[in-house]
């Protein structure tokens, strides 16, 4: 894989670079420069903490589209100690940007599903950047389905930019995909826990993401729109992305503050691909520990407690009614108008 | 989600939204053939072209005059108002914005929701206005439509939703993604009753709205050359890089590709809706029937 650094992760990449030649120097050379070492390393450290503890939510949005970023599949790699893939939705196609199948992880058999990028142009090529087709969405449903027949709780992971703008998905119905996918999982008789690893990209990610438990990355994002196309709407201009991205409130910890998600699972320094091992280790910890909790569940309490969770969204006020037009017939309606 | 954007569509459709209401009596200039229309008559044609069937942009409250037998709808939820919950700090603040569209539209939001008798059946209808805000699903929306839907449940009677929209509401962020959930979860329950949900498409109906509620219905109608689909028509052209299919993303388009039950025109949607509501409408009738 190509070497990859974004602009805020360079002032790091070079201190880091000076302590490998200094080490290497003092190594070659037989000379102690261990005093010039620890400054560098102490140096290292505060910037480390100066950089990635006052991120911004533009800054976050690219950590979660790092090149290098853990995607589903090195997750599972690191957690399931079994996965036996499943393919297609048995109408149209296997559609390679989700991947789904049973896998073991701690002592629990379930149901993974989950968006897939690609690491490099060949596999993007195959995985479509991690946007879906109707067929992605219908065969995540089809592998739910089949985990409520045979009682295994589900897994989701949510990486996707956004389902795909295609002709051909548009022909093969996405909204009804994701339509469908929204009702049914509602009243799955299984638990469902659904972690956002890197984007969560509208409803390409909700598409496969009710769950009894909303969990995220502490450098993941979820939103309603991607900071460029809001950007390109309310401010006429991509470039406002980084204002779109803090406008939209979409990282980790403002979507816990929104009561949104129930819990922000933490990076190492530095973000996700500084460590997958680490991130991995995390991630599972949090997924078991909620899993644990939700089979101890009947399936009513579960079922309702979902419902729930959803149906308490939302933000409003009431007003004192305004004159209406209500009663207006046809004939007596407005004038026609321009619209 | 994106919000549908006045770009990209097939330009029989009209891309404008009323900016101002013209004083009745006035000629109006159709968008589709160019006839001058006495404002009156064609309101009396359901805001209907008389030349060429063009169909003109409804508001809710004359949708639900059209749908409703007369005196009949009962509004449920007119004063839920939506609430700048982010403190979205953009090019334009959210709660400016909304104070507009009240003034402008005399609506409070973009949904109209309450019960009323249809052909004589009772039920639940809720009817978006696109001249608010483009129709987006905010809060407000999700809310109305969530309860327009459960109090549907309750009372065992089918649901009739009339959309328009151009997807969730931004301003909102992922309070607004969420009404997809919530609003699909409502409709699961109601199924689940075997109870009766018509969606009925309209111009334009799109993004989040169009991958949530109005795709679920169990019938699904559309009026004549409404602009149906996910992603915008210039959003798609972007990303693919190709020239779309004529027609593409069209209430016929649609029809052809077995997307959706029908294409209403407009003067046949209220006895079609009817007859559908004759059908399959008393749940309780069949099922007696059945057992
Ligand atoms: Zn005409």
């Amino acid at each position: 894989m190509k070497w990859f650094t974004l602009d805020f992760e360079k002032p790091i990449l070079e201190l880091e670079e000076a302590l490998r030649a200094l080490r290497k120097q003092s190594e070659e050379q037989k000379i102690d420069l261990s005093s010039q070492i620890t400054q560098i390393e102490q140096k290292l450290e505060a910037l480390r903490k100066d950089i990635f503890e006052h991120l911004t939510p533009w800054q976050r949005v690219q950590l979660a589209r790092h090149p290098r970023r853990p995607y589903m599949l090195d997750y599972l790699q690191r957690i399931a100690t079994d996965f036996i893939e499943l393919h297609g939705d048995r109408r149209y196609a296997d559609d390679r940007a989700i991947v789904g199948g049973l896998a073991t992880i701690g002592p629990h058999r379930v149901m993974v599903v989950g968006h897939q990028k690609g690491r490099d142009t060949k596999e993007n090529l195959m995985r479509n950047f991690g946007s879906a087709h109707p067929e992605g969405y219908r065969k995540a449903l089809r592998l739910m389905q089949l985990a409520e027949k045979f009682r295994l709780p589900i897994v989701t992971f949510i990486d996707t930019p956004g389902a795909y703008p295609g002709v051909g998905a548009e022909e093969r119905h996405i909204a009804e995909s994701i339509a469908v996918n929204l009702r049914e999982m509602m009243v799955l008789r299984t638990p469902i826990i659904a972690i956002v690893i890197g984007e969560g990209g509208s409803g390409g990610a909700l598409g496969i993401g009710v769950a009894d438990r909303l969990l995220i990355l502490e450098n993941a994002y979820y939103s309603v729109i991607s900071p460029e196309g809001c950007a390109a709407i309310l401010w006429k201009d991509r470039a406002n992305a980084a204002q779109a991205a803090a406008a939209l409130k979409l990282t980790a910890k403002d979507l816990l503050d929104l009561n949104i998600v129930d819990e922000v699972i933490p990076e190492p320094l530095g973000g996700a691909h500084k460590d997958y091992d680490v991130t991995a280790a995390n991630l599972k910890k949090a997924l078991l520990k909620h899993l644990d909790r939700l089979l101890d569940l009947d399936e009513a309490e579960l079922l309702e407690q979902r419902y729930k969770k959803y149906r308490k969204i939302g933000e409003f006020a009431r007003s004192t009614p305004r004159k209406r037009r209500m009663a207006a017939r046809p004939e007596a309606a407005p004038a026609p108008t321009e619209s | 989600m994106e919000v549908f954007e006045k770009t990209g569509q097939p330009k029989i459709i009209e891309t404008k939204q009323k900016k101002h209401e013209l004083p009745p009596g006035l000629w109006v200039k159709c968008k589709q053939c160019g006839e001058m229309l006495f404002a009156k008559e064609l309101a009396n044609n359901l805001k209907v072209c008389t030349h060429c069937d063009y169909h003109f942009g409804m508001s809710a409250p004359e949708r639900i005059a059209m749908l409703a037998d007369e005196g009949t709808f009962e509004e449920t939820d007119a004063d839920l108002v939506s609430v700048d919950k982010l403190g979205f700090t953009g090019v334009a603040s959210y709660t400016d914005r909304l104070k507009a569209y009240q003034r402008q539209t005399g609506l409070n939001d973009a949904v109209v929701t309450g019960f009323c008798k249809l052909n004589g059946h009772p039920v639940s209808l809720a009817v978006m206005d696109f001249s608010f805000l483009g129709a987006s699903m905010g809060s407000v929306v999700g809310e109305k439509i969530t309860r327009a839907i459960e109090a549907a449940t309750e009372r065992e009677i089918p649901v009739v939703i009339v959309s328009t929209s151009g997807g969730a509401r931004m301003y909102e962020g992922i309070l607004s993604l969420m009404q997809m959930a919530k609003t699909s979860g409502a409709l699961a329950r109601h199924a689940q009753e075997r109870l009766l949900f018509i969606s009925i498409l309209t111009h334009p109906t799109t993004a989040g709205v169009m991958a949530s509620f109005a795709s679920l219905g169990d019938i699904i109608l559309a009026e004549p050359k409404a602009l149906i689909g996910f992603a915008g028509p210039r959003v798609i052209k972007e990303t693919t890089q190709q020239e779309l299919p004529e027609g593409f993303q069209t209430s016929e388009f649609l029809l052809d590709h077995g997307l959706i039950d029908a294409i209403v025109h407009r003067k046949q949607l209220k006895p079609t809706v009817g007859k559908l509501l004759d059908y399959l409408g008393n749940r309780r009738f069949t099922t007696r029937k059945n057992n």
